[in-house]
């Protein structure tokens, strides 16, 4: 029995639930060498900046148990190199492209709406919001409801109307739920979660940090039972808001561990730089979970955890 | 790049590959793995990265290991070398027979072959020169003479000695106690090695420092150098940004480049190897960096 996998990202249907994770797949050119990248339910790019950036130094990156740290400072092209050469090229391989922003004001990431607007195609913005203010002596955008509102705001405000817009949820806050309510009453179409958790490595042989930048963002499984317990939070406080869950998933069943908490899709980040086919085999492997279990339909069991057991029981006598 | 070939990208594949041996060579590690695929598209200075631990481990990056030599055997494949110096490698090094590893590769761009048969100079540091003796073959294939020198810190770390001294020309070695050759490091004999080999093209890979030495030396005679780079590298494939160092494009615009992509070899004269490690001031996108010219009206929006 083949299992309905359609999920929907604000408006807009996708085949199913699995995406990458923003960072994770550049703008999905190097991935396409090792799967369809149509196939998934879309690719969600790079975080762009409005200029180029080189990124902070190296070392950038450290293994820790389960997890890694990257303090890459978003190195990238600049939102014309990305819409020149990226975008067309993600958008000619038939992929939905989910376009990551970041900036260090919210006129820039206004502005970078503003231009990703103009370019047919994408399929929505997800807004990195855990980026420092440069206009607030650096503090990060998610860690405050009001400037990430205030964002969300100007995104909204300046994204065409039919392009859903996600604010990207850091865990570093005191309560999640606060920022998450406050980004949909900001008009944000959707909610992504969770960006790393931020981290730090000293190496006892130099007896110095591991990492330039000092400290990086924990990613991997080390933090999946952050990211369910945030998007159980999220689900329980905003039953209709869409949610892209992510943070270390790296199985078709972690993935339907955060549909059970109320994910209506998954980002895989850290796992694809283990295996560059992580994507395909987790939407595969999810698909037989599903099947395992006769779940029909994706959409019927998005957030089910939060049914009392009793809900569940019944739902499976009807079944019999 | 002086290059040959066309140098045609070849897309990598991802494989699993059953292992042949894994047998010691002094203190270093080495495998075979059956991986046709990866084998058959080979070539040079291309590296694989290697999975470790098993489906459910702690660690999560790939190793990135060079390919030492490829052969036809059981349809075709790969050896590569390695230090088990950490928790993934000692892994690897605890890897028998018809266990299987998943691979990703080739890898990266190759050591450029020249057009006509020059005098060409391999040189390695520690298991760094583990992709040199491929690259040797394909050289003399192409007629050209190769000289090794080969560095490490002591005889046991010296990757091949017998193999540079068999294959090459002439085969200089150095270690730093004086175990293996002459006692010192490659630089105090570079410039004799490259007056009696009369050296036109210098292919070089090991430690940072050695490479960056090997450069600002070749320099003074204008003798080209390929130097492949060991940065460490999270993905290998080009996605996760982590390998970057600066490197000056032919335009004379420095960049953040990755070293898995975009090399491991490097055009060695372009590799601004002062400034590894750092962010130079005047690279592309670089704090405070502003377009020169061209339509880049946007103010560089810097966070943090």
């Amino acid at each position: 029995m083949p299992v309905d996998l359609r999920t929907k990202l604000g408006h807009i249907e996708l085949p199913n639930p699995i995406l990458t994770a923003s960072g994770c797949a550049a703008s999905g050119r190097e991935l396409a060498q090792f799967f369809d990248v149509s196939k998934i339910g879309a690719v969600v790019t790079k975080s762009v900046m409005l200029a180029p950036r080189a990124g902070r130094p190296t070392p950038r990156m450290v293994e820790t148990d389960s997890g890694m740290l990257n303090s890459i400072g978003l190195q990238g092209p600049g939102i014309d190199a990305f819409l020149q050469r990226d975008l067309p090229w993600l958008l000619s391989r038939g992929a939905r492209a989910v376009v990551s922003i970041a900036g260090g004001s919210i006129d820039e990431y206004a502005e970078l709406a503003g231009r990703l607007s103009e370019a047919p195609g994408i399929t929505a913005i997800e807004v990195n919001i855990s980026c420092p203010n440069v206009e607030d002596r650096g503090k990060v955008f998610a860690c405050d409801p009001d400037a990430a509102a205030a964002v969300m705001v100007a995104v909204r405000g300046r994204a065409r109307y039919d392009i859903p817009v996600f604010a990207k949820l850091s865990p570093d806050v005191t309560d999640i739920v606060t920022v998450a309510r406050a980004c949909v009453a900001a008009g944000a179409d959707g909610l992504a979660m969770i960006n790393t958790l931020l981290g730090m490595a000293i190496d006892p042989d130099t007896m110095r940090p591991v990492l330039a930048g000092i400290t990086g963002g924990l990613s991997g499984p080390a933090i999946r039972p952050v990211a369910v317990r945030c998007i159980w939070q999220v689900r329980e406080a905003l039953p209709d808001i869409p949610i892209i869950g992510m943070g270390g998933v790296r199985t078709g069943r972690d993935a339907l561990e955060f549909i059970l908490a109320g994910a209506d899709m998954v980002s895989v980040g850290t796992a694809i730089f283990n295996d560059p086919s992580a994507c395909p085999r987790i939407l595969r492997e999810l698909e037989e979970q599903l099947a395992t279990r006769a779940v029909g339909r994706l959409r019927d069991i998005v957030g089910l955890a939060h049914e009392p057991a009793g809900a569940l029981l019944l739902r499976a006598y009807r079944k019999l | 790049m002086t290059a040959e070939d066309g140098e045609t990208d070849v897309a990598p594949v991802q494989v699993r590959g059953t292992v042949l041996t894994v047998r010691r060579v002094d203190s270093y590690y080495a495998i075979t793995v059956v991986a046709p695929p990866i084998a058959e598209r080979f070539r040079p200075g291309q590296f694989i990265a290697v999975a470790v631990g098993g489906p459910h481990t702690a660690m999560l990056l790939r190793r990135a290991f060079s390919i030492y030599d490829v052969r036809p055997d059981h349809g075709g494949t790969v050896e590569f070398v390695f230090a088990a110096l950490g928790g993934g490698t000692q892994w690897l090094a605890r890897r028998r027979a018809r266990d299987t590893l998943d691979i990703t590769g080739p890898l990266g761009r190759p050591f450029p072959i020249p057009r006509d048969p020059v005098t060409c100079l391999l040189i390695g540091g520690g298991y760094g020169s583990s992709p040199l003796f491929s690259l040797a073959d394909r050289l003399r294939a192409r007629g050209c003479q190769v000289d090794f020198l080969l560095g490490a810190a002591s005889a046991d770390r010296v990757f091949g000695a017998l193999t540079a001294r068999r294959s090459g020309r002439t085969a200089m070695i150095t270690t730093d106690d004086g175990s293996l050759g002459a006692r010192g490091i490659v630089t105090d004999v570079l410039s004799q090695v490259i007056h009696d080999a009369r050296t036109d093209v210098i292919y070089a890979c090991g430690p940072m420092p050695m490479l960056r030495e090997v450069t600002s030396d070749a320099g003074k005679y204008d003798i080209p150098v390929f130097a492949s780079v060991e940065e460490s590298m999270a993905c290998g494939i080009g996605v996760c940004m982590s390998c970057v160092l600066p490197v000056r494009g032919t335009d004379g615009i420095t960049r953040m480049v990755r070293s898995c992509v975009d090399g491991p070899v490097f055009r060695a004269d372009q590799v601004r190897w002062d400034d590894v490690g750092t962010i130079p001031f005047d690279a592309l996108g670089a704090p405070g960096w502003k377009a020169r010219a061209g339509p880049e009206p946007l103010e560089a929006g810097s966070a943090g």
